[in-house]
């Protein structure tokens, strides 16, 4: 039983990290219906950027608390900064162009910003300086659940619930709904779209930035390469749990991180990747539009 | 000329650029030694380059929508210079016999290194055209082509390896297991729509490669098959730079054979559904087009083609490893296709040319190459999101009554 | 359409013959190039530069003495990033300048790609790095040779020193699919069974990159391992010590040479105390290897990188075996290379048949205050 507990809780913590990267895709998707490709490179930059960040602070001797939340911010700033300026310049030129051309662009964005960073900063990996303490009052439990692993559950439970308040009671959450049920009607209402758009994209790139954050310290390691695999994955975890879903997106994340989790613990390693991805395929044939996605109706 | 303004809003795009890059450029820090170098010189050149990059891009805007403003007096619908050579036979057929003759001759005028590098790029042509069939025709967004093109490349491994088959043998049925697997797989997945079966051939195409990194007793795994031998040529044994001009002929017929097929096949009552199912499917289905069928087949058609370029993968490197088959490949031969102008076969050649011989010539670059690759395809398709030879097919629908279909 | 297709054949076919036709053309030039491949570019460039540098310094020494038998030694230095289909072009590049002998690939998989290339065109290859035991065991390739110990020399170190040294009696064979780990992992697994004196108790991949490793470090400790053995590179090991001394987890961490570079005592940081790593024997008292240090530290002002002195000594057996043999021909300088024994940075050595370096092995480190040292 410890072991299934082990393995829930492991599977947990992936999962939260999925749902803080693939919110930025869903909601992307929600509103310009884009695969944003880039996204899994904001979540390294913000990763990194607290990296930067975090080492000059300890190097400054700053405390520890002082050092998490001033990296924090930084991270969740600069990849927001990021993803503004993405948006701008790679996809608000195309929102009219054929649909795929968005997504080369956003192909060749995350290609660049990869090799931006590797020529910027190393290829070479580096160590990322523990940010989350290891408290005394798990210790008791610590072969089970470790310190990082309550900090990610309980920061992602925050964040997700400070998301829900910005998308059903505020003004720009109000316009981001409209916006993505039906971008010429919002026009019409008066919302301005372009803002809705970038309100969006640094909305995702800070939540991407704060996930990059608590993965890095978590593994203690960073290098430029780290947002591919992760964004392959929680773009899997957003369709899984039906794009342009919000709850779907946390939903289809931790079924993913727990599958992986389950498969790696009772299975095998070698095929968790095999996994996640048939598990994705069973779910769509059987729900072509994900988890809590909405069966769309074409009219004529 | 060049108001104050505009002067202005550089400067502010630049301060904004310093800003942005600040922590990733400036900032270094040796976490071990405990160092922090600050390269504020970066800072300078990110701020001058964004300055200067932001002027350039408001001359052309301004030039561009100039140019627009006169158009719009003249009214005259002019189809861009390159499609209009191609409707034309008169001048489509010395072009293509022109192209041909540089082709065949290619071999003799360049280096074997040249010679190697050609082929590969022409191989992606293949690949281009093959996917623009599923893509660019039939608008199936397909992110996992690769799958297609790895099984072709192990079929040729596999059964070299243990049944001792020729190249020739397998070329066939490197192709038809693809197509067989692209109906296999496509059953399931073709009823999604749009960028749900996108992110499921991106899965398919990763499970392949993970099956064939993981499952020694059937692909020896991560370290590959190597010695597969090259094409014979009725037994002859061919030196080193014979093999591979050989291997670059084979790959030009491979080519010329391809764009016949995928021409007729346009412009045949199969081309015409896909193309109508990529612009409507329910007006599609209410004319009586079998929907299913006609996705089968573009998906399949497509897998066929590339299973044959990775049997011709196989023979060419005389190794195959899971390595070769990354998602990063199924992307590059997307962007072949879309940045050549999807659906457009003169397109699709051009994408490929560039995309792969690009980064060999920019060899001199090495380190920047990755960068100025990304960097590109953005800067083509905010320029040109039709792609470098925009559709051509557009102009079959307003045929004339005398002309018959090319 | 149709007829050009045809006539191409035909014209193809001409060509061919054209081809065939054309002698092998020999390489008699003024200059003896050197041609050095691997990857110089790209996430694996740290492993492939400093041959490039050991190269450098060899010929530019070479060269300042009058070069061999008069003639200079040229450099000709391609990247193929480690990657199977680039390396075949960087190989035909090679051999279409007219390369005599060849130091590199890095990579096994490159090696084997571009290998059956050079052996065509009988230009000789060394690798200060392919450690795939089948480039050599195989005895396919005839042209080629190393300077490193192949992947199972290495698995039997490392399995001899867990069983006998730290009597471990049941160890986790884990890799990270990649080729060069998942082939060293094969090789420990089949020694262990073969000892008898231990039991595998689990033998799985982990997936490079992934975002964590908690459920497989989870597996290993439900399994009750007391030894772990990694094959694979620094970033996925220190991922997973790092993970094990979150679990409060006390098994031996025993790695290879992948890990036995200073970056992973860098990441781990203190995780990596205890860790051991096989890796090739210390020459820190071999003169040659001080004065090749010595030299790059001159030369390009830091300390050189992985693989150097492995490349500085196969830059030596290379020049040194055509300087005996007074030739450039593929059979001269093989048979060269088997006879003539060299004084290099890794110690007085020789090929035998297959092509490995006789005298060059394996020995065990351990992380001890921040350092790897030398386990007797």
């Amino acid at each position: 039983m410890d072991y299934f507990i082990e393995l829930f809780f492991g599977g947990l913590t992936r999962g939260s990290i999925y749902a803080l990267i693939a919110l930025g895709y869903t909601m992307v998707y929600g509103i310009i219906g884009l695969i944003n490709f880039a996204h899994g490179e904001i979540y390294m930059i913000g990763a990194f950027t607290s990296f930067i960040v975090a080492t000059v602070l300890s190097i400054y001797g700053f405390p520890l608390l002082a050092i998490v939340v001033i990296a924090g911010l930084a991270a969740a700033v600069w990849s927001s900064a990021y993803g503004y300026t993405v948006e701008k310049l790679a996809y608000r030129p195309l929102r009219n162009a054929p649909r795929l051309a968005p997504l080369i662009s956003a192909i060749g964005m995350s290609i660049f910003l990869q090799n931006y960073v590797l020529l910027a900063q190393t290829s070479d990996f580096l160590p990322f300086p523990a940010l989350i303490p290891e408290f005394e009052f798990m210790e008791p439990v610590a072969h089970i659940v470790g310190s990082s692993d309550l900090t990610i559950l309980v920061t992602t439970a925050f964040v997700m619930l400070g998301l829900t308040f910005l998308i059903k009671f505020t003004k720009i959450g109000k316009a981001m709904r409209a916006t993505a049920q039906d971008k010429t009607m919002a026009v019409l209402v008066g919302i301005n779209v372009d803002r809705v758009i970038s309100a969006t994209f640094v909305i995702g790139s800070a939540l991407a930035a704060i996930g990059g954050m608590l993965i890095a310290s978590h593994i203690g390691q960073i290098n430029f390469y780290i947002g591919f695999i992760a964004g392959i994955k929680a773009f899997t975890a957003a369709v899984l749990g039906g794009i342009g879903s919000i709850p779907g997106a946390v939903l289809g994340s931790l079924v993913l991180g727990l599958t992986e989790s389950f498969a790696t613990g009772y299975v095998s390693s070698d095929y968790e990747d095999v996994f996640a991805f048939s598990l994705l395929v069973l779910i769509l044939i059987f729900k072509p539009s994900g988890l809590l996605g909405k069966a769309e109706t074409k009219k004529v | 000329m060049f108001p104050v303004k505009e002067l202005k809003r550089s400067a502010l795009i630049s301060l904004w650029f310093a800003f942005l890059t600040f922590p990733i450029m400036v900032i270094k820090v040796d976490p071990i030694e405990r160092t922090v170098n600050w390269r504020w010189d970066n800072l300078f050149f990110v701020a001058l380059g964004s300055f200067v990059v932001s002027i350039l891009a408001k001359v052309y805007l301004i030039r561009k929508e100039r140019r627009a403003g006169l158009k719009k007096v003249s009214k005259a619908v002019t189809e861009p210079f390159v499609q209009r050579i191609l409707r034309e036979p008169r001048f489509l057929y010395p072009l293509s016999i022109a192209v041909l003759i540089f082709a065949i001759s290619f071999p003799f005028f360049f280096s074997t290194y040249q010679t190697n590098i050609m082929t590969t790029a022409l191989m992606y042509v293949v690949l281009g055209l093959g996917l623009n069939i599923v893509v660019g025709v039939a608008g199936l967004l397909d992110l996992g082509y690769v799958a297609f093109y790895a099984v072709g490349a192990y079929s040729y491994a596999l059964l070299n390896l243990h049944f001792n088959m020729g190249f020739w043998a397998v070329l066939p049925i490197g192709g038809l297991f693809a197509a067989f697997l692209g109906i296999l797989l496509g059953f399931p997945v073709l009823r999604l729509r749009g960028d749900y079966l996108a992110i499921v051939t991106l899965g398919f195409g990763e499970i392949i490669r993970l099956i064939l990194e993981n499952w020694n007793e059937f692909s020896k795994g991560p370290s590959g098959i190597a010695n597969i031998p090259r094409p014979g040529f009725f037994g002859m044994e061919m030196n080193f730079d014979s093999g591979i001009t050989y291997i670059y002929y084979i790959v030009v017929a491979l080519v010329v054979f391809t764009i016949f097929v995928v021409n007729r096949l346009q412009s045949s009552r199969l081309g015409r559904a896909w193309l109508a199912l990529r612009e409507d499917e329910i007006a599609c289905q209410a004319m009586g087009i079998d929907k299913t069928k006609t996705k089968l087949i573009a998906f399949s058609l497509g897998a066929f083609w590339a299973g044959l370029v990775g049997v011709i993968f196989a023979a060419k490197t005389t190794f195959v490893n899971p390595a070769s088959f990354t998602f990063l490949e199924s992307a590059i031969i997307l962007s072949i296709v879309v940045l050549g102008g999807m659906g457009s076969i003169v397109g699709v050649i051009f994408g490929a040319l560039i995309l792969i011989l690009m980064p060999e010539y920019l060899r001199a670059l090495s380190e920047y190459r990755m960068l100025a690759f990304g960097g590109i395809l953005v800067v083509m398709m905010v320029f040109k999101p039709d792609g470098i030879i925009s559709n051509v097919r557009r102009s079959y629908q307003f045929k004339k009554h005398s002309s018959t279909a090319e | 359409m149709r007829s050009g297709l045809k006539k191409k054949m035909f014209v193809a076919a001409v060509a061919l013959g054209f081809a065939m036709a054309l002698p092998a053309a020999g390489f008699a030039g003024d200059t003896i190039k050197l041609g050095v491949a691997g990857a110089q570019s790209g996430d694996l460039a740290s492993y492939g530069l400093p041959t490039v540098k050991a190269a450098e310094l060899v010929v530019a020494q070479y060269n300042a003495n009058g070069g061999i038998n008069g003639k200079k030694v040229e450099l000709l230095i391609e990247d193929d990033v480690c990657k199977p289909e680039v390396a075949t072009n960087t190989a035909t590049k090679l051999v279409t300048d007219g390369v005599d002998v060849v130091l590199g690939h890095i990579c096994s998989g490159a090696t084997k790609a571009a290998l059956p290339i050079y052996k065509e065109a009988g230009v000789v290859v060394m690798s200060p790095s392919a450690t795939n035991p089948g480039l050599t065991q195989s005895g396919d390739y005839p042209n080629f040779f190393r300077t490193i110990a192949s992947d199972d020399a290495q698995a039997k170190t490392e399995v001899d020193f867990a069983i006998n040294v730290i009597g471990a009696k049941k160890i986790a064979v884990i890799h990270d699919k990649g080729d060069y780990g998942k082939g060293l992992a094969e090789f420990a697994k089949k020694f262990i069974e073969n000892s008898g004196k231990a039991e595998v108790v689990l033998f799985e991949g982990v997936t490079p990159g992934a975002v964590d490793y908690t459920a497989i470090v989870q597996k290993i400790k439900r399994k009750g391992a007391d030894a772990v053995i990694f094959g694979g590179y620094h970033p996925e090991a220190s991922k997973i010590v790092s993970m094990m001394k979150k679990k409060r987890m006390k098994t031996t961490f025993i790695s290879d040479d992948g890990v036995k570079d200073d970056t992973f005592i860098k990441v781990a940081g203190k995780n990596a105390e205890g860790v051991y790593a096989s890796g090739p024997q210390d020459n820190s008292k071999n003169p040659l290897s001080t004065k090749a240090i010595a030299d790059h530290k001159k030369e390009y002002g830091e300390d050189p990188g992985a693989f150097y002195e492995n490349a500085y000594s196969a830059a030596l057996a290379l020049l040194n075996a055509i300087d005996k043999a007074d030739s450039t021909e593929m059979d001269a300088v093989v048979k060269a290379l088997r006879t003539e024994n060299v004084d290099t940075p890794v110690g007085k050595i020789h090929f035998d048949e297959n092509g490995d370096a006789v005298g060059v092995g394996f020995a065990m480190y351990q992380v001890q205050n921040g350092q790897y040292v030398e386990v007797k």
